[in-house]
C-alpha cells in the first residue's frame, strides 16, 4: 500500500516537473506572466511530493518491509533505525530519490527569492532545474524503481528470469502472481555503516546540486542574452555553498578511505573518487575566474564554458558513482542506467555549448589583457592549470574505453599515472598561489627588461639549471625515471623565473622560505621532491601571512586600532579576499600531509606471540591481548590491545580490530591510530590465532605529517564559511560595475 | 604584438601538458585482459606489468599468515560487459566461472594483509606479473562482491 503510493506520488512529481518545463517555455514564449507562475507554483509543488514519496520510502525501510527489493537490499532487521532511514542514500534507487529531492529544494529555494530585478531569468531557471529534476525522477520512474516488490508464482516460489534473477515490478508480472516477502533483508554493506560514510554522500550530493543553480542562471543569461555578471552575482553564494559541501564531501571519503578501508591511505584515484573530483577542479576554476569577470570584465566565454562543463561532470559524477560503469572498489551498484545518462549529458551538453555559440559575440571581454603578469594573467593561468589536471583525470578515466574502441585491447593507467602527471600541475598552481596575490589587477605592462638585464637572468638561471642536471644521479634515483628528472628540472628553472619577475614583492618570504627548506634538509629529509615542495609550501604561506600582516596594519595604523582588531576587522572588510587567504593557508597543511604520506609512509608487518613486539621507526608495539566477543549490530568482533612506546616511554593502548558480519559473510577491518602533528601510528590487526599458540599477525604504518591533512581540511570549511558569509548589503554592486554604469557602457546598462 | 605573446605562451603550457600525459601513459599503462588473453600470450607476456579481472574461487584461498602470503586462484570471466550482461550480469558470470571446472585459472600470489573482501565469487582486478611457472605476482588487488540474489533471497515468511 505505502510502496504504491509512494511510487504513485512519484509518478506524479515527474509529471508535474515536466509540465512546469513546458509552462515556463509557453509563458516565456507567449509573454503569458500567469503561464510563467503556473510553471513556478508547479515547481514549488515538487519538493513536498518528493518529500511524501521518500517518507513513504523511508516508513518501508524501518519497518522491514523486505518484500520490496530496495529495502531488502539495503536493509536487514539487525540494523538500527538510524542506519535504516540513512540506507535512504546507501543503495542506487533510494539514492536517485534522494537527488531530486535536494534538487527540488533547491530550486525551491531559488524560486523563493526576489525576482523584481532578474524576471526574465524566472522562466528559464525554472526549465533547468524542473529538467534536471524531471531526469532525474524519470530514472525512478522507468528505471530504478526503489518501491518495486517481488513475486511469487502459484506455486510460492519467488519468480525470476531465466537467468535466474528475482523480476521485481511494481505490478503482478504475471497472472496470479502474489507480493512474496522474504523474512529478512540482505542489509547495508558492512563497510558502508560508518559516520563518515553516512554523511559522505549527502555532502557530495549537496554539493552536486548546488552546482546545477549557478547554471541554470548561466543558461537563463544565454537565452536571454542578459551576458553580463548579474548571474554571477545572483549565484555565487550559492557556488560557494556547492564548493564547500563538495569539498567536506571529498574530505569525508578520504577519512572514511582511511579509517576504515586499512590500507593506510585516503585517495586511491579510484575512478569513482576521480568522478567526485573533477567537478571539483572546473568549479574551482570557475571560483577563481568569476572574480576576473566581475573586478576586469574579462574571460565571460570561459566562465559560461565552466560552468557548462561543471554541470555535465556533476551528472557524470553521478552517474559513475552510481553505476559502476569502471573497474572500482566503490562500484557497490551495478545497473543498466548508463545509456539513458550518456544521452542526457550529451544532449545537455551540446545544447549548453550551441547556446554559448550563439551569444559568443555578446561575450567579449571589455578589456585586454595586457601582460603577462598582470593579476587577470596569472588567474587564467591557474585556470588553465586546473583544467589540465581535469583533463589528466579525464584522460585516465576514460583511457581503457579509448584504447578499448581503437586497439581492441583494453590499457589502462593505475595510480602512478596520476601521480605523475598531476604532481607537477599542483606544484605550478601552488607556485602561482605564492605571486599571484601579489601582483596587480590590470597591470598595463612590466617595466622593460633590457637586452642584458635578460640575458643576465637567463644565463644565471641556466647556470642552475645546469648545476642541478649535474647531481642527476641523485635526481634519476629519487624520482624514478627520466620524464621526471626533465619536469623536475623545468618546474625549478621557471620557478626561478616567476620568483625573479616578482622579486620586488616576493623576496623576503623567498628568503623565508629558502631558509625553511635549508633547515628541512639538515633536520629531516634529503628527498629532491620533498624539498622542492616543503619550499614552495613555506613559500605560499609567507606570502599569504606578510599579506595579512600588510592589510593589518595598514588598517591599524588609518583606523587606531589596535592589531587584533584590526585583524579582526579585516575580515569583515573583504571577505572573500581573507577567506581566500585562509583557504590558501588551508590548502598548503593539506599539502605537508599529503606531501608526507605519500613521500614518507613506512611499515612493517609481522607475527608475534603475546607479550613480544615489533618495531618501526622508533615506535615499539607490543601485543597484549586479544578478545571477542559480538558488537552491537550483530558482528562478531576480535579485538587486539596493542601498548606503544616511543623508546621506553609508554603512550597508550591502542585497539585494531576485524568486524565480521555474519549475514553478509564479511571481514571489516579497523585499524589503532595514535595521531600526532608529527606522524600517525596505524595498526591494523591482520589475522590471529587462540592467545595461547602463534600469537597474532599486524602491519603497521607510519604515516608523517598526515594529520596535518585533516588540520588543513577544517581551516578550510571556515576558510569557504567567511568567504561566503552574506553581507548587510546582501547583493551589492561591485565597484566595477558602478563605475561601468556611471560611463554608461552600453554593453552592461541593462544590469541593474 | 600582445596577442602573439599569449598566444605563444598558451601553445607552449598546452605543449607541456601534453608531453605531461602523454609520457605518464606511456610510463604507467598496463594491459588490462581476462584469463584467457593472459594465457593466450603465454611466455610473451612474463615479467610484463598488466592488470587482469578473475573471478575468485573460494576453496583454493590460503593464507599464510606468517609472512602475509595470500594465495588464490581465479577463474576466468569474459571482460566485454555485453557479454556479461548478456549472461545475467555480473553475480551470475563469476557464480558461473566458479562452478565450471573447465574454465582456465590462474594461481595468484599476494602479500599484504587479507582483504575483507576476498571471498569465493568475488571478483579480483589485480595488477603485476606473470612468472615462468605461470604464477601471477599481484603488486595490487581489488576486489568487488556484487550482490547475490539467488542464495540471497531467503525463504519467504511463514512459507
Amino acid at each position: 500500500m505505502i510502496a504504491d503510493f509512494g511510487y504513485g506520488v512519484i509518478v506524479i512529481a515527474f509529471v508535474v516537473a515536466l509540465y512546469s518545463v513546458g509552462a515556463a517555455i509557453y509563458g516565456e514564449r507567449t509573454k503569458s506572466a500567469n503561464w510563467v507562475e503556473s510553471a513556478r507554483r508547479a515547481m514549488l509543488l515538487l519538493w513536498p511530493l518528493i518529500s511524501l514519496s521518500a517518507a513513504s520510502l523511508i516508513y518501508l525501510l524501518i519497518t522491514n518491509h523486505f518484500e520490496v527489493s530496495f529495502v531488502y537490499e539495503v536493509t536487514s532487521r539487525e540494523m538500527p533505525t538510524y542506519l535504516k532511514i540513512t540506507a535512504w542514500w546507501g543503495g542506487q534507487a533510494g539514492s536517485l530519490v534522494f537527488w531530486s529531492w535536494l534538487m527540488a529544494a533547491f530550486a525551491s529555494l531559488v524560486t523563493l527569492r526576489k525576482w523584481d530585478r532578474d524576471r526574465e531569468f524566472l522562466p528559464w531557471v525554472i526549465v533547468v532545474t524542473s529538467i534536471t529534476t524531471a531526469f532525474f525522477l524519470g530514472l525512478v520512474v522507468f528505471y530504478q524503481n526503489p518501491f518495486a516488490f517481488y513475486w511469487s508464482g502459484a506455486n510460492g516460489n519467488l519468480i525470476a528470469d531465466a537467468l535466474g534473477n528475482p523480476i521485481t515490478s511494481m505490478f503482478a508480472p504475471i497472472a496470479g502472481a502474489s507480493i512474496y516477502f522474504p523474512s529478512d533483508g540482505n542489509g547495508l554493506n558492512p563497510l558502508l555503516r560508518h559516520p563518515g560514510m553516512i554523511i559522505h554522500p549527502p555532502m557530495l550530493y549537496l554539493g552536486f546540486v548546488s552546482f546545477v543553480i549557478p547554471f541554470a542562471f548561466a543558461i537563463a543569461a544565454l537565452i536571454t542574452g542578459r551576458t553580463d555578471d548579474r548571474w554571477i552575482r545572483i549565484t555565487r553564494r550559492w557556488t560557494l555553498f556547492a564548493w564547500l559541501f563538495l569539498s567536506c564531501g571529498l574530505v569525508l571519503g578520504s577519512r572514511w578511505a582511511y579509517d576504515v578501508l586499512g590500507w593506510g591511505g585516503f585517495w586511491g584515484w579510484d575512478p569513482v573518487e576521480i568522478a567526485a573530483l573533477m567537478p571539483w577542479l572546473t568549479g574551482t576554476a570557475f571560483l577563481h575566474s568569476v572574480m576576473i569577470q566581475e573586478k576586469r570584465g574579462m574571460l565571460k566565454q570561459w566562465n559560461m564554458l565552466l560552468i557548462i562543463l561543471t554541470y555535465s561532470l556533476v551528472i557524470f559524477g553521478t552517474f559513475l558513482t552510481r553505476t559502476g560503469v569502471l573497474s572500482s572498489v566503490h562500484a557497490f551498484a551495478q545497473s543498466a542506467i548508463g545509456p539513458v545518462f550518456f544521452v542526457f549529458i550529451g544532449i545537455t551538453f551540446v545544447g549548453s555549448v550551441a547556446l554559448l555559440i550563439y551569444r559568443w559575440p555578446d561575450l567579449r571581454g571589455e578589456t585586454e589583457m595586457k601582460s603577462m603578469l598582470s593579476r587577470e594573467a596569472l588567474f587564467l593561468l591557474n585556470n588553465l592549470l586546473f583544467i589540465s589536471v581535469l583533463v589528466v583525470c579525464f584522460w585516465g578515466v576514460v583511457f581503457p574505453i579509448i584504447s578499448q574502441l581503437f586497439t581492441g585491447q583494453t590499457v589502462t593507467v593505475g595510480p602512478p599515472f596520476y601521480q605523475t602527471a598531476v604532481a607537477p600541475l599542483f606544484a605550478a598552481l601552488m607556485l602561482l598561489m605564492g605571486v599571484a596575490p601579489l601582483s596587480a589587477w590590470g597591470l598595463k605592462e612590466m617595466k622593460r627588461m633590457d637586452l642584458e638585464e635578460w640575458a643576465v637572468l637567463e644565463g644565471a638561471n641556466i647556470a642552475v639549471t645546469i648545476l642541478l642536471s649535474l647531481t642527476w644521479k641523485v635526481l634519476l634515483e629519487q624520482l624514478g625515471n627520466w620524464t621526471l628528472v626533465v619536469i623536475f628540472l623545468a618546474m625549478i628553472h621557471v620557478s626561478i623565473l616567476m620568483l625573479y619577475f616578482f622579486k620586488h614583492l616576493v623576496w623576503k618570504p623567498t628568503i623565508g622560505a629558502a631558509a625553511i627548506t635549508g633547515l628541512i634538509y639538515a633536520f629531516y629529509t634529503q628527498s629532491v621532491l620533498a624539498l622542492f615542495g616543503f619550499f614552495l609550501i613555506a613559500l605560499v604561506l609567507l606570502v599569504t601571512i606578510q599579506e595579512f600582516w600588510r592589510a593589518t596594519r595598514a588598517r591599524s595604523k588609518a583606523t587606531q586600532e589596535n592589531f587584533a582588531l584590526a585583524f579582526w576587522n579585516l575580515f569583515g572588510r573583504d571577505r572573500r579576499r581573507y577567506g581566500g587567504y585562509m583557504i590558501h593557508i588551508s590548502m598548503m597543511l593539506m599539502a605537508i600531509g599529503i606531501l608526507g604520506i605519500n613521500l614518507f609512509q613506512v611499515q612493517t608487518q609481522g607475527t608475534v606471540p603475546l607479550n613480544n613486539s615489533l618495531s618501526l621507526s622508533g615506535y615499539t608495539v607490543k601485543y597484549d591481548s586479544v578478545a571477542q566477543f559480538s558488537g552491537p549490530n550483530g558482528q562478531q568482533v576480535t579485538r587486539a590491545v596493542v601498548s606503544v612506546y616511543q623508546g621506553n616511554n609508554y603512550l597508550g593502548d591502542l585497539y585494531p580490530r576485524i568486524d565480521y558480519y555474519p549475514s553478509q559473510e564479511q571481514n571489516m577491518t579497523i585499524p589503532g591510530e595514535r595521531s600526532t602533528l608529527k606522524d600517525d601510528l596505524y595498526i591494523i590487526l591482520v589475522d590471529w590465532q587462540p592467545a595461547s599458540t602463534n600469537g597474532a599477525t599486524f602491519k603497521i604504518f607510519v604515516n608523517p605529517l598526515v594529520n596535518w591533512l585533516w588540520i588543513g581540511a577544517i581551516l578550510f570549511l571556515f576558510g569557504i564559511i567567511i568567504a561566503a558569509w552574506p553581507d548587510r548589503d546582501a547583493e551589492r554592486v561591485p565597484e566595477r560595475a558602478r563605475r561601468v554604469h556611471r560611463t554608461e557602457n552600453k554593453q552592461t546598462s541593462a544590469a541593474d | 604584438m600582445g596577442r602573439t605573446k599569449f598566444i605563444v605562451g598558451g601553445v607552449l603550457i598546452l605543449a607541456a601538458v601534453i608531453y605531461l600525459i602523454f609520457s605518464a601513459t606511456k610510463a604507467n599503462a598496463e594491459y588490462f585482459m581476462t584469463v584467457d588473453e593472459l594465457k593466450a600470450k603465454g611466455a610473451s607476456i612474463v615479467s610484463q606489468d598488466v592488470r587482469i579481472s578473475g573471478a575468485v574461487v573460494g576453496d583454493t584461498i590460503q593464507y599464510d599468515a606468517n609472512t602475509l602470503t595470500l594465495t588464490f586462484d581465479v577463474a576466468q570471466v569474459p571482460g566485454d560487459q555485453k557479454e556479461v550482461d548478456a549472461e545475467g550480469g555480473l553475480a551470475a558470470v563469476l557464480h558461473a566461472a566458479v562452478i565450471d571446472p573447465n574454465r582456465a585459472r590462474l594461481q595468484i600470489i599476494y602479500n599484504g594483509p587479507k582483504p575483507d573482501l576476498l571471498k569465493n565469487e568475488a571478483q579480483a582486478i589485480m595488477t603485476g606479473h606473470l612468472d615462468s611457472n605461470g604464477v601471477f605476482h599481484a603488486d595490487e588487488l581489488l576486489l568487488k562482491c556484487p550482490t547475490k540474489y539467488q542464495e540471497a533471497v531467503p525463504n519467504q515468511v511463514g512459507g
